[in-house]
């Protein structure tokens, strides 16, 4: 592996709230503060963190479904942060995105196998022949059967819903594929089944995934390295392994210790965490995990921490480590 | 509720078999289509349908009663009411249609830009549709047939024209939280442009609400135009419209010659009935969530 496949650096969203009549701009929402992270071909990147940290903000503006604040998207190398959409939709080919909410991410008047076949279309690729060969070989590859293809959305069940997602993103042969909480919808055996249909894929296509979720097992599972997230900005960082076996930053250990071990007899001591995530209106000074820190110490108030190397790929944010 | 995958149906059904399909499913739109239908062809074919001339006068059949000659009975100057119902579908259904269709399609497209677009053009669109809207249907399409002039063609315009700000508003509601699905985000991603998404993606779901919302226009422009031409600014004399029928007779005649008054009325009624009952088996029959 010589290049990233995916490269970002310094990523800013900040959402302007605005008030009033005339619509002034009275605050922004810090939803992605400055993150970096870098994907290579055939590798899967874990993005983990509560509710709200901005961890879809990050999946959307990397797709430039949302306009970054600021920062750079590098794509095989090539920039796409300001590039104009003309520029950017031969390289939309490249990357695509499956959605957390099987339901409403297809469009219920349209029938499934022309969900599939519309970015065949959209890039012009093939005739109506040739694309509905296509469509239909992408339903065998993610295990659905090609007689479907003329059916409603509705007439599916959620993990088949999301298969059909899942052909979508792929028929374009993209690189990547941003899952955005791609089985949190599902039921837990479906869940099981799509997670083992994305591995497959990785590995048949050599597709890197950023796999964005709250599911410490799911993405244990399915990740090369993890980037754990929170208020905006990422806090550690590292390969799989390195982060579930040692954990250095306190906000990662107590999202460790909540996961839910199927012993009963096994006792750990829990690392809670009090009280919320603060308002990403306004971030709390220095390191934003301060306020819930239980070894806070007076520096954590004042001077935001970066992320610094600890270990071969291991990063974490904190002045304690 | 619909959870399992239907395999029973032929995966491209012929066009016949889906209209049999569709006609067996929805009984009721059939009626409504029947009924529709049959003013339609009242409207097409007058001169063969209709038993008399509905323009000649006989002063010997003023306020004739139902009878043999005349069915329905006859008006003041005894022109045949049977004759002039029919004669008056043409002038009745082309202004409730055509006025129907031109201002749910204009606002349907104002409504779409205005959520899609958002922004200035937003703004200047609701802002100018809630002016519109303060002022009330009849006023407003007063002021436009007396600027035009009366005509039939003028009569459409200024009935569609007030129609235009409701459901444009409807339209942009609707449009507004489709626009944030992420099945319009998966179309962006795919690098579709973002007018094939607002009318691929977008529009056909806001179909429900608009078809509601045309065929409860449907009856309520009929009744507009009566106004109209009571006020003789709508189709002018001596084409019988059934709005101005109704609307010259009913203050006068009610008592003494009610049948001038019952029949127009039953006239209308029944459009406003055929195009709900039709209106609804449409918006049904047009959602795939409804029909497997």
């Amino acid at each position: 592996m010589n290049k990233p496949l995916i490269e970002v650096t310094d990523l800013k969203k900040h959402f302007p709230i605005r008030k009033g009549l005339f619509g002034n701009t009275v605050g922004h929402v810090h939803a992605v503060d400055g993150v970096s992270f870098s994907i290579n071909a055939g590798e899967t990147l874990g993005l983990v963190g509560e509710s709200g940290c901005g961890k879809s903000t990050v999946g959307r503006v990397v797709l430039r479904l949302i306009e970054p604040t600021s920062g750079s998207v590098k794509v095989e190398g090539r920039e796409i942060v300001g590039i104009p959409r003309t520029e950017l939709r031969p390289l939309r080919r490249q990357m695509q995105i499956v959605f957390q909410d099987p339901f409403s991410s297809l469009n219920p008047r349209i029938r499934v196998g022309d969900i599939v076949g519309e970015p065949l279309m959209v890039h012009g690729i093939g005739n109506k022949q040739e694309r509905a060969e296509r469509v239909a070989q992408l339903f065998n590859r993610v295990g659905l059967r090609p007689s479907q293809m003329s059916n409603y959305p509705h007439q599916f069940s959620g993990g088949q819903r999301q298969r059909i997602s899942i052909a979508r993103a792929l028929a374009l042969d993209p690189h990547f594929i941003i899952a955005d909480e791609p089985v949190s919808a599902l039921d837990v055996s479906i869940q099981a089944q799509v997670i083992n249909l994305m591995m497959d894929l990785q590995r048949d296509m050599k597709l890197s995934y950023l796999f964005i979720s709250h599911n410490l097992s799911v993405v244990e599972h399915i990740s090369h390295r993890v980037a754990v997230m929170y208020l905006g900005r990422i806090v550690e960082y590292a390969d799989k392994k390195t982060l579930f076996a040692s954990p250095q930053h306190p906000y990662t250990e107590a999202l460790l210790s909540a996961v839910p071990l199927p012993d009963p007899t096994l006792r750990r001591t829990k690392k809670r965490v009090e009280g919320d995530v603060p308002s990403p209106i306004k971030p709390p000074p220095g390191c934003h995990f301060h306020p819930r820190c239980p070894y806070a110490e007076a520096r954590c108030k004042v001077e935001p921490p970066v992320l610094r190397e600890i270990g071969p790929g291991h990063q974490v944010a904190c002045h304690l480590r | 509720m619909s959870t399992t995958v239907s395999q029973d149906r032929p995966t491209k059904p012929s066009f016949f078999n889906e209209v049999f399909y569709l006609a067996r499913r929805y009984p009721l739109g059939v009626a409504g289509a029947i009924i529709m239908a049959t003013f339609v062809m009242c409207a097409l074919f007058a001169n063969f349908v209709a038993p008399l001339d509905p323009f000649s006068t006989n002063a010997r059949a003023s306020l004739a009663r139902p009878s043999e000659t005349h069915l329905l009975g006859a008006d003041m100057m005894g022109r045949d009411v049977l004759s002039r119902i029919i004669h008056g579908a043409r002038i009745s259904l082309a202004v409730a249609v055509g006025a129907t269709i031109m201002g749910s399609g204009l606002g349907a497209a104002l409504g779409l830009a205005s959520g899609y677009l958002g922004g200035w053009f937003d703004l200047i669109i609701q802002r100018v549709s809630e002016v519109m809207q303060s002022l009330p249907l009849l006023v407003m399409a007063l002021v436009i047939t007396a600027s035009l002039g009366p005509s039939l063609r003028n009569t459409i315009i200024a009935i569609a024209i007030p129609l235009v700000p409701t459901v444009a508003r409807v339209i942009r509601s609707n449009v507004l939280s489709l626009r944030e699905m992420p099945f319009v985000e998966a179309a962006k991603a795919t690098g579709m442009s973002e007018f094939r998404i607002a009318v691929v993606h977008v529009l056909p779901n806001t179909l429900a609400p608009l078809i509601v919302l045309a065929t409860a226009q449907l009856g309520s422009t009929i009744l507009t135009e009566a106004s109209l031409s009571f006020l003789g600014l709508g189709v002018p004399e001596p084409y019988p419209s059934w709005g101005r029928m109704l609307s010259e007779s009913a203050a006068e005649y009610v008592r003494t010659a009610p049948w001038l008054v019952i029949f127009p009325g039953l006239a209308i009624s029944l459009v406003v009935f055929g195009s709900n009952l039709m209106g609804d088996a449409l918006r049904d029959a047009l959602d795939p969530r409804q029909r497997d």
